[in-house]
Parts: C-alpha cells; sequence; structure tokens
C-alpha cells in the first residue's frame, strides 16, 4: 500500500492534489458532480476586497495545448464570500480549504485576509494563498510578485493580520523567480505556490485585433508544464519553505513529476475546466502511478 | 450537467457551411431546449459548446457551422466515432411563459436550438421567423413546418422568402395586425440588438434571448463568460446563455 499523505505547512492532508484558485469555484459546484472531500484541498477564487465584475468579454483564447484567460479576478468581495459562499461550501466539504487573495495594494492583502481570519467562517480556513501574481489586472495582482521587496511588503502585512501558513503565489513572468521566493521566506511566508499563468496573447485573424477584450492574458495548460517543472525545481532549491508546483498538471503521472521537480503538493488548474472530474480522476490515478514507479510515500 | 461518451450515427452537409451531426448516448442531463452540450475534439484543448438541436431518447441532433479549425475537423468524423461530451449545460429556454401565441426568431446558426423548442410547444399557436444571408444558406425550414408551426423566412439578399431581415418579416405581421404572447430568439448580436429593439421596446412583447460567448469550460467554473445583467453578473454557459429582456442591459 502506497501512502499518498503529505504534509502542508504543518497540516496533513490527504495527499498533494489541490485544485488552483479560479478553476474551481468556490468548490460547491464540482461537489454537484463528485464527493469533493477526495481532494488533498483546493484553493477557492481569488477574493478581493471589493467585488469585481473583471475584465471585458472575450475573455478565453484557445491556443496548442492550452489557453489564455484574461479574467481579471471576478468575485463577489470578501464579504459576501464570508457570508454567501463559504457556508454553502461548509455543507460539502469538511477539510481545511485554501484561501486564495488577490489585492491592489498591501493594505487591501491585509485587510482580506484579516476579514476572513477574524470571521465566523475562518475555522474552515487551512492556508491563506496570497496571490501576487495575476498578470490579468493593472495596478496590482502581479506588479507585487515581479518586485522582491514589493513581495516582502505584502508578507509583512498579511503575516501580521493570521497566524495560519502563508503561501504565496507567484508570477513565472520575471526574471529570476528564486529571487521573489527568497524575498519571501525572509519576510516569514509559510509556503510558496508557483507558478501562476504565463504572460501571452492570440490575434483574430479576421479582425486583425487581439482576441482577448483585455489584449493579453495569461497562458496555462500543457504547454507551460515544463516552464513551471523548471521553475518549482529552481524554487525549490533556494528556499527552505515548502513549495507547492503547478502549471499544465493533467495527470497523476505530471503530479509524480512535479513532486521529483521538489514540490510537497500539487495544484492542478486549466485540466479541471476541460475535465470536470480531472482532479478526482487524478487523486484515484495518483496511487497506481506511484506503485508503478516504485514511490511508497512522498 | 452529464459527462458521456456518445457515438456519431450522422454527420452531414446541410448547406455549403452547415452541416448536421447526430449522436447516440445518455441524454438524460438534457432538460431544456436552448441548453448546450460540450464537446471534446482530439487535437484541440478546449471543448466546442455547440447548442442541442434536438434530443430525444438516446439522441442527440446538433447543427453547426464550420467557423474555425474545430467545427472543420468536425466535419470529417464518421459515424461510429466515439466522442467525450458534456450534456446539459445552460439554463435553456423557460418554456412556461410561452402563451398560446409564441414566436420564434432563429437567425442563421442561430435557428437550431429554435428547433427543440419549436417540438416543445406541442399545444401553441407557433410561429417561426427564419433569417438567411441567401437562398442558398436556407435549412431545416421543412422540419419546422413538419411540426406543424408557421414558418416564415427572410434571406437579406431576397433570394427568398422577405427581403430583408427578420425584423422586417415580424414587422409585415404586426402591420397585418397580428399579436403574440412571448418570443424566443437567437443568432449572431446584431440580430439579437434588432429583436430586442423592436420585438421587445417597441412591439412591448417580452422574450428569451440566447447569447453566446467565448468560452473556458462550459459549466460555470471559470468565468470566462461573465455578462453584467439587471440581475447580476451571470455566466453564460450556467445562468445563461438565456437571459430574459428585462434583465439584458442595452
Amino acid at each position: 500500500m502506497v501512502d499518498t499523505k503529505v504534509d502542508l505547512c504543518g497540516i496533513t492532508i490527504d495527499n498533494p492534489v489541490i485544485p488552483a484558485s479560479g478553476t474551481f469555484g468556490y468548490g460547491y459546484e464540482f461537489a454537484e458532480l463528485y464527493d469533493i472531500n477526495c481532494l488533498g484541498t483546493f484553493s477557492f477564487k481569488g477574493t478581493t476586497l471589493d467585488p469585481r465584475f473583471g475584465n471585458d468579454t472575450p475573455r478565453i483564447a484557445e491556443c496548442p495545448s492550452g489557453m489564455l484567460n484574461s479574467v481579471g479576478l471576478q468575485n463577489p468581495g470578501v464579504d459576501d464570500v464570508i457570508r454567501e459562499e463559504l457556508p454553502k461550501l461548509e455543507r460539502v466539504f469538511h477539510k481545511p480549504v485554501m484561501a486564495n487573495v488577490s489585492g491592489f495594494s498591501t493594505d487591501e492583502y491585509a485587510e482580506v485576509v484579516k476579514r476572513l481570519d477574524r470571521s465566523a467562517v475562518s475555522d474552515m480556513i487551512g492556508w491563506y494563498e496570497i496571490n501576487i501574481s495575476c498578470p490579468n489586472v493593472h495596478g496590482g495582482g502581479m506588479s507585487f510578485g515581479t518586485d522582491p521587496k514589493m513581495a516582502a511588503e505584502v508578507v509583512k502585512a498579511v503575516r501580521w493580520m493570521t497566524d495560519k501558513p502563508i503561501i504565496m503565489k507567484l508570477s513565472p513572468n520575471v526574471t529570476d523567480i528564486t529571487e521573489i521566493a527568497r524575498a519571501c521566506e525572509t519576510e516569514g511566508a509559510d509556503g510558496i505556490s508557483l507558478i501562476n499563468t504565463l504572460m501571452g496573447m492570440r490575434f483574430n485573424l479576421r479582425t486583425g485585433k487581439p482576441i482577448l477584450a483585455n489584449v493579453t492574458g495569461g497562458l496555462s495548460g500543457p504547454a507551460v508544464f515544463p516552464v513551471a517543472l523548471r521553475m518549482v525545481y529552481q524554487t525549490a532549491k533556494a528556499v527552505n519553505i515548502p513549495v507547492i508546483g503547478m502549471g499544465g498538471v493533467s495527470s497523476a503521472e505530471d503530479v509524480l513529476e512535479m513532486m521529483m521537480a521538489g514540490a510537497v503538493a500539487v495544484e492542478v488548474g486549466a485540466a479541471n475546466l476541460v475535465d470536470p472530474y480531472a482532479s478526482r480522476n487524478i487523486v484515484r490515478d495518483l496511487p497506481y502511478a506511484m506503485k508503478k514507479y516504485g514511490i511508497d510515500s512522498f | 450537467m452529464k459527462q458521456g461518451f456518445f457515438t456519431i450515427t450522422e454527420n452531414r452537409k446541410l448547406t455549403p457551411t452547415t452541416w448536421l451531426m447526430r449522436m447516440t448516448g445518455d441524454v438524460s442531463g438534457i432538460r431544456a431546449p436552448g441548453q448546450f452540450i460540450n464537446i471534446k475534439l482530439n487535437g484541440h484543448f478546449l471543448r466546442r459548446p455547440i447548442s442541442i438541436s434536438d434530443a430525444r431518447k438516446d439522441c442527440i441532433t446538433i447543427i453547426y457551422k464550420v467557423l474555425g479549425h474545430g467545427t472543420e475537423e468536425m466535419t470529417c468524423l464518421t459515424p461510429g466515432a466515439e466522442l467525450d461530451v458534456l450534456t446539459g449545460l445552460g439554463n435553456g429556454y423557460d418554456l412556461s411563459d410561452a402563451g398560446d401565441r409564441p414566436l420564434l426568431i432563429g437567425g442563421g446558426v442561430g435557428i437550431p436550438p429554435l428547433y427543440l423548442t419549436a417540438r416543445c410547444l406541442t399545444n401553441a399557436d407557433t410561429t417561426v421567423i427564419l433569417g438567411f444571408n441567401s437562398k442558398e444558406e436556407i435549412y431545416y425550414v421543412d422540419e419546422f413546418e413538419k411540426l406543424g408551426a408557421r414558418v416564415i423566412v427572410a434571406t437579406a439578399d431576397g433570394s427568398c422568402g422577405v427581403r430583408g431581415f427578420v425584423t422586417d418579416a415580424f414587422r409585415e405581421l404586426v402591420n397585418k395586425g397580428e399579436t403574440f404572447t412571448h418570443f424566443y430568439t437567437c443568432g449572431p448580436e446584431p440580430m439579437l440588438r434588432a429583436v430586442y429593439e423592436r420585438v421587445y421596446e417597441k412591439a412591448g412583447i417580452s422574450g428569451q434571448m440566447s447569447f453566446e460567448e467565448r468560452m473556458g469550460c462550459g459549466f460555470g467554473a471559470c468565468m470566462g463568460c461573465s455578462t453584467k445583467t439587471r440581475n447580476g453578473n451571470k455566466r453564460i454557459c450556467k445562468e445563461g446563455p438565456v437571459l430574459r429582456t428585462e434583465e439584458i442591459l442595452w
């Protein structure tokens, strides 16, 4: 019998499979399809202080082995998430969930974490995943994740607001991702997750204009997997805190590769959008893949 | 929503750019006309969302326009091929508002979902206006007539039926003093806007309009196809594709 359990910043999870933020909503829609308690955990939709509609449509463009999105952090705002979304999730998910937090200022990141951490549903939250890497918003998001000083400022600001583990979600759109990771570790981050999407664009041949209304978007899917692996490998060597690997993971074998690269857990993103059962299937297949490659535990 | 494997039984050309495909499988996920399915194609990352033209027993009919690589490859699929399909997506049309004189307005590739709609409106005196660019693009008129509906064709170039758009055909009916209880429509956005203006705003008939948007997942997870309405943000794939005239922000 193989053991799929892993320790993620002091919390043991049944397996390292974690649907990534923005591909799994607030969970309950997938709970209509399967028992989402089979997952290690999942990271809920990026939450900001105020409600956001996000960018204009089209927000989606297909690519070879992947997709671009420019959703732009559409979410109902932290107060609504606390009042509506998390109570709905509580009925169908009985494990600690990962709260994904976004912002446009260090104060906003801190305030969102503060409200979640002091809310009636704070017990549901196991970890905060701080998204400093959204490529689809202006004046926030990724701008915090491309400068080690600013990344450190965000860690410092949210560190005050909670005793729960803080995982910083990093952008691959940088010269040296390990520098950002180290800056986060120095300020007290408990973990690093990477990679968010790679910035890209596509044109509509008929109109000669970009397909996405936002002009650029973030590339995800199997196309980015080797890039993600490389960055996970480099980052895991550079820091002493746990690293969650993500980027194009679509199978149990991909999970194993991420773990070999140094990840302690793995997020599954775009695959959920193509096959709503993708994460469940990876959880199901993982013990067999481990056995096949002689891995008893992580 | 249900995921299932469907076997193609038929795939043929209706017009130079429009194809019909039939496939068998578990159709129990389909609850209403106006819903769509999302098809996984080999070699393409995202699924292809296509409206349901008909669903009965274990058979789904779709009618699709060849627009890009995905739909182009669909034309090469042959009977016996198996497809991974998500069925029963979106809200679909609510037929409880149809009344006894419903009006169905379809334009080009927006016509297919109206077929199942017309078939479900068995107890009504149904009028169907179908708009095409020209005679060569006309399809499915006989099929609608076989359902017992009155069909009026409009072509933009005047090569068949009323010369002009679906709204011109509608105006002729109104000028004759005809009235309608509710309308259902699907078609390109310029047509939807014209229908909204003429049929809803000017003639005062409430209706339900089916919208199209580039989708990521097709089942509400990615927020790729959101739109603003008077009732808040809605996902075209989940709370849509059908919106009521009263909630549309035009």
